[in-house]
């Protein structure tokens, strides 16, 4: 197997793009990585997506993008796992450059969301559980996200004001994240008094749903140096998967995906949790980001929690996490939201991550969550020396 | 107009009777029916085997932003529900305000409607929860 490493990154900002359709996000992010690559041709595209056929009407991603984009003739699919496809779409991509069947593959992860501003959009999401035995009963997303969280509040003796530190951090962190959704700092104050969507979640615990779009190009990292002179290497890379209802799981309040997939990348990259520098996770929901850091050897079963509160997420804190603003904060286009945590682990590792650099960093870990846990990705990331 | 029927029909058994399966090789009570038991892997034809309906909330919520087809019946809580048989299962709490319901609360299962798929459409039918009644 060959090591590989990411030689560009390219990201459209993350809002309401009315004017942009799903295929023009696509080109313009995969465009910003290739010239960032400098490269004009590819092996391979993998395209991640959740919702175009659901929202936009549209499947058959692989070839729409690959056409658009002017690539003709080029291998090109869509991959799908819920909100982690853009991390399963970077893992094929991986694999291919890995092999030695591709030597240059591109991934970019695509979700255009405001095409359909009803409940369709609630419906398509609902559609990364179970159809005929959670989502037939009326559960949202949310309500699953909200289910997690209040057994986890009743098992652990907690209120809500726990789970604030992880807004509170991911909106600080967006503020100078030129392509973050939502730029502004919030109080606790503001946190503790949002509308409730689903209680126990409220408003500052969820994501906001948006458009968006970006791509990475990945080369053996034998040839990385032919491209460019600060390339990110991949040092774990793994999928790992759970029941796909959370009431089939036999203890809900851990994320066994999680751990499987993160031990599995701890391993290949010959680190452990000691050794990762900043962590971007899928803080979907703010009980998302404290199952996470558990499950991951960060903090204590039931004291997640308690990195938020006491900083150690902050940017010189002991694990910084969400550094360029999260889901949370820097928005969440479902199906490309992989992509956006991993070119923002590449910025950090290159030193381009501004006000918000984390310093002398040199592992990153992503991880990427479908569904409520029933598909986890995590990858690690080491700066070349 | 989209017509489903076949794919609500097949779940009659574990809509209105909560059927499940009790596994040959180590006894577990499993729903919904699995090909593989989900306890020990095993996976021989399992006998049939129907869920009292008795259990207690796990967790709950209220859905205020509902999906397509639900969005007449929000707000509704959503539960997940802890049969006495063992497993969890996902389900509307009905006859009960959700400032009623807590965790640990004994409930018990009914049938009700589920989905009215429009004038011309499916009415779906299947479990929901309420709070266990007391014995007069």
């Amino acid at each position: 197997m060959r090591d590989v490493s990411i030689i560009g990154i390219g990201q459209t900002p993350i809002g309401e793009h009315w004017d942009k359709s799903l295929r023009q996000l696509a080109y313009q992010a995969l465009a910003a990585a290739m010239r960032d690559a400098g490269i004009e041709r590819t092996d391979a595209l993998y395209v991640g997506n959740m919702l175009s056929g659901e929202i936009s009407g549209q499947s058959h991603l692989g070839a729409l993008v690959a056409d658009f984009a002017g690539l003709h003739g080029v291998e090109a699919v869509k991959v799908e796992a819920a909100c982690a496809s853009a991390s399963a779409a970077f893992r094929q991509a991986y694999i291919g450059v890995a092999s030695g069947l591709q030597d240059i593959a591109i991934a970019v992860g695509v979700e255009k969301m405001t095409d359909d501003v009803g409940s369709r959009v609630t419906t398509g999401l609902a559609g990364a559980a179970d159809a005929d035995y959670e989502v037939i009963h009326g559960i949202s997303f949310v309500a699953l996200n909200a289910l997690l969280m209040r057994r986890y509040m009743y098992e652990y003796n907690l209120t809500r004001e726990a789970f604030a530190g992880f807004a509170i951090n991911a909106h600080s962190n967006a503020v100078h994240n030129p392509n973050a959704m939502f730029r502004k700092p919030i109080s606790k104050e503001a946190f503790m008094r949002a509308p409730v969507v689903a209680d126990p979640i409220t408003l500052l615990d969820a994501s906001p749903m948006a458009d968006g779009a970006a791509a990475v190009v990945l080369c053996p990292t034998e040839q990385a140096r032919e491209f460019t002179n600060n390339a990110v290497r991949v040092a774990g890379s793994a999928v790992a998967t759970d029941t796909l209802s959370l009431h089939d799981r036999r203890d809900p309040l851990w994320l066994r995906a999680a751990e499987l997939s993160a031990k599995k990348a701890y391993k290949q990259a010959g680190v452990g949790p000691q050794d990762i520098d900043f962590f971007e996770l899928h803080d979907a929901f703010t009980v998302m980001s404290a199952l996470s850091l558990e499950a991951c050897g960060f903090a204590e079963r039931g004291k997640g929690t308690w990195l938020a509160q006491d900083g150690e997420i902050s940017l010189t804190g002991r694990i910084p996490i969400t550094t360029r603003g999260g889901l949370k904060a820097r928005g969440h286009p479902v199906g490309a939201t992989g992509l956006y945590q991993i070119v923002e682990a590449v910025q950090q590792l290159r030193g381009e991550a501004g006000e918000n650099q984390v310093a002398n960093a040199r592992f990153g870990m992503t991880q990427n969550i479908g569904g409520s846990g029933a598909t986890i990705i995590t990858h690690i990331f080491e700066r070349i020396e | 107009m989209s017509v489903e029927i076949s794919r609500h029909w097949r779940l009659n058994p574990q809509r209105y009777r909560l059927v499940g399966e009790e596994c040959p090789r180590c006894g577990g009570k499993i729903f919904p029916p699995r090909d593989v038991c989900p306890y020990c892997a095993d996976n021989e034809p399992q006998p049939s085997f129907k869920f009292s309906g008795r259990g207690e909330v796990f967790s709950y919520t209220t859905v205020h932003n509902a999906p397509e087809g639900y969005e007449d019946q929000a707000p509704y809580t959503v539960a997940l529900v802890k049969l006495e048989e063992g497993p969890l299962v996902t389900a509307q709490l009905t006859d009960v305000s959700s400032g009623e319901v807590e965790i640990g609360m004994p409930v018990e299962m009914v049938t009700r409607k589920i989905r009215v798929q429009g004038d011309e459409g499916l009415i779906i039918y299947g479990y929901k929860f309420r709070p266990q009644l007391q014995a007069a």
